[in-house]
């Protein structure tokens, strides 16, 4: 199976991402626009939409694990 | 518990289903070797330590970094974290394996930018001088000239033999300080044995708050320095007879020394807030080298920040001594004694050449239980 999929966008914005992306480093609109989204949808969204996977205050069965690991290392 | 520099603790760290994500983009992707500070940046930015860091450094936080000692949204950072690319040749919004020496995958970068940057401009900024002596100018000429940006997930932890026992990250630090119920916690940074001299600031720094995290810097330092292994069971043997049980912890502190004096301080201390605490003691030419800093210059350097920039206070401490006439410890703000005779303190090599020779430094000086364990070590050292 081919990992990636064509997703069509509208030309003027494909036009426009074109412009935006000159001299940036960006080698094509494709690169700029998974870059994008994965920022969007990726692993910063994680931390809303799954908490559990991404950068957010420890649950307390965490908690408790970490209190476990200090008692086994004798902090506590 | 104080919050996070910058408001948020980060995790970088993945795990679960994300993990195995990423892994499987990590066995696609080009590898990049880590040297040893990298390998500690990444670990620390992983852990939270270095938030509010997710990645290394572009461009535009480095400049900014390098001239106003902040990232560019302002938020007060005073050293560069930055990885320096060997060879790699990826795509902007690519992933980079990130790997140890021995190829060991630790983690992933997602590559936002490549640059260029002056070195000798971030060596100024950072380190306050280009000298090539400096080790911190070493490393910089000794690093590739292009930097990769991105952020980063730790996929494996790097390997540990040292201090296993001892590592815990920030999350873990919070939650043992709410364990033993203390509000404030003030952080000893350390890249040397403790003597009476640092003792007796750990302590007076104690008298004010609730307790005391030990936390000595066990990433890269200049060889000349006391290895790490040997300073733990200085610590060790320290902490068990001469500090109170129930008010010190110690853990450590695995980042690489990097040497730069005013700016490095700020930048230990910000990170000791990142692992909850309260206060920092700041003494004597902290993290300094050579003569390239004034003797409190890295205490003077907070005064240049806005009050609610750094949430972690600082607690600064004169040289310390023994003080013949009192009979206890004190520094030229406290001593009755006047004169420099009267006074305790003996040279850094000095003590080396007492150890070496295996004579103990004066009580007054450093615990005989210390002076023993330098001792051992250095006679090893020389029979090797």
């Amino acid at each position: 199976m081919n990992p990636k999929v064509t997703v069509k966008i509208p030309r003027p914005l494909y036009e426009r991402i074109q412009q935006v992306i000159e001299d940036s480093g960006f080698s094509s609109p494709t690169d700029f626009v998974v870059f994008v989204l994965r920022d969007l949808v990726g692993d910063r969204a994680l931390e809303k939409t799954e908490p559990e996977k991404g950068a957010r205050a420890a649950t307390n069965d965490e908690i408790d694990d970490i209190r476990r690991k200090l008692e086994n290392l004798g902090y506590l | 518990m104080i919050a996070a520099h910058g408001g948020r603790l980060v995790n970088r760290i993945a795990e679960g289903a994300l993990r195995d994500d990423l892994l499987a983009r990590a066995k696609k992707a080009p590898r990049l070797t880590l040297n040893a500070r990298e390998v500690s940046d990444l670990e620390m930015i992983g852990i939270g330590a270095m938030s509010p860091l997710e990645g290394f450094m572009g461009s535009y936080d480095l400049g900014s970094v390098v001239n106003n000692c902040r990232l560019a949204n302002g938020t007060v950072w005073p050293m560069a974290v930055t990885l320096s690319n060997k060879g790699v040749d990826a795509k902007i919004g690519e992933d980079i394996a990130l790997v140890d020496e021995n190829d060991e995958l630790l983690g992933l970068l997602e590559l936002s930018e490549r640059y260029s940057f002056d070195k000798s401009e971030e060596a100024r900024g950072c380190l306050g001088t280009d000298d090539d002596a400096h080790p911190g100018v070493k490393y910089l000429k000794s690093i590739g000239d292009e930097y990769l940006a991105g952020t980063t997930w730790v996929l494996n932890m790097p390997k540990h033999t040292l201090a296993t026992n001892y590592r815990l990250t920030p999350r873990e630090t919070r939650v043992l300080f709410k364990a033993k119920g203390w509000d404030t916690i003030v952080a000893f940074q350390t890249r040397n044995p403790i003597h009476r001299a640092h003792e007796y600031l750990t302590k007076c720094a104690l008298e004010i708050v609730d307790g005391l995290m030990i936390h000595p810097l066990v990433g890269e330092t200049k060889s000349d320095d006391i290895s790490a292994e040997v300073r733990m069971k200085c610590y060790e043997t320290l902490l068990d007879k001469y500090y109170p049980d129930d008010r010190v912890v110690l853990a450590v502190y695995p980042q690489a020394m990097r040497y730069a004096g005013p700016r490095e301080a700020v930048f230990h201390a910000i990170l000791r807030q990142n692992y909850g605490c309260t206060h920092f003691i700041v003494g004597r030419d902290h993290a300094g080298v050579g003569d390239y800093y004034g003797t409190y210059d890295a205490q003077a350097i907070f005064d240049t920040f806005g009050p609610d920039e750094i949430a972690i206070k600082t607690l600064n401490f004169e040289h310390a001594f023994w003080d013949k006439i009192a009979g206890a410890m004190a520094s030229n703000k406290t001593a009755a004694a006047t004169d420099p005779s009267d006074k305790v303190f003996l040279s850094g090599t000095k003590v080396r050449e007492m150890l070496v020779k295996g004579e103990r430094p004066p009580i007054e000086f450093t615990r005989p239980e210390v002076a023993d364990i330098l001792i051992d070590s250095m006679a090893s050292k020389a029979s090797v």
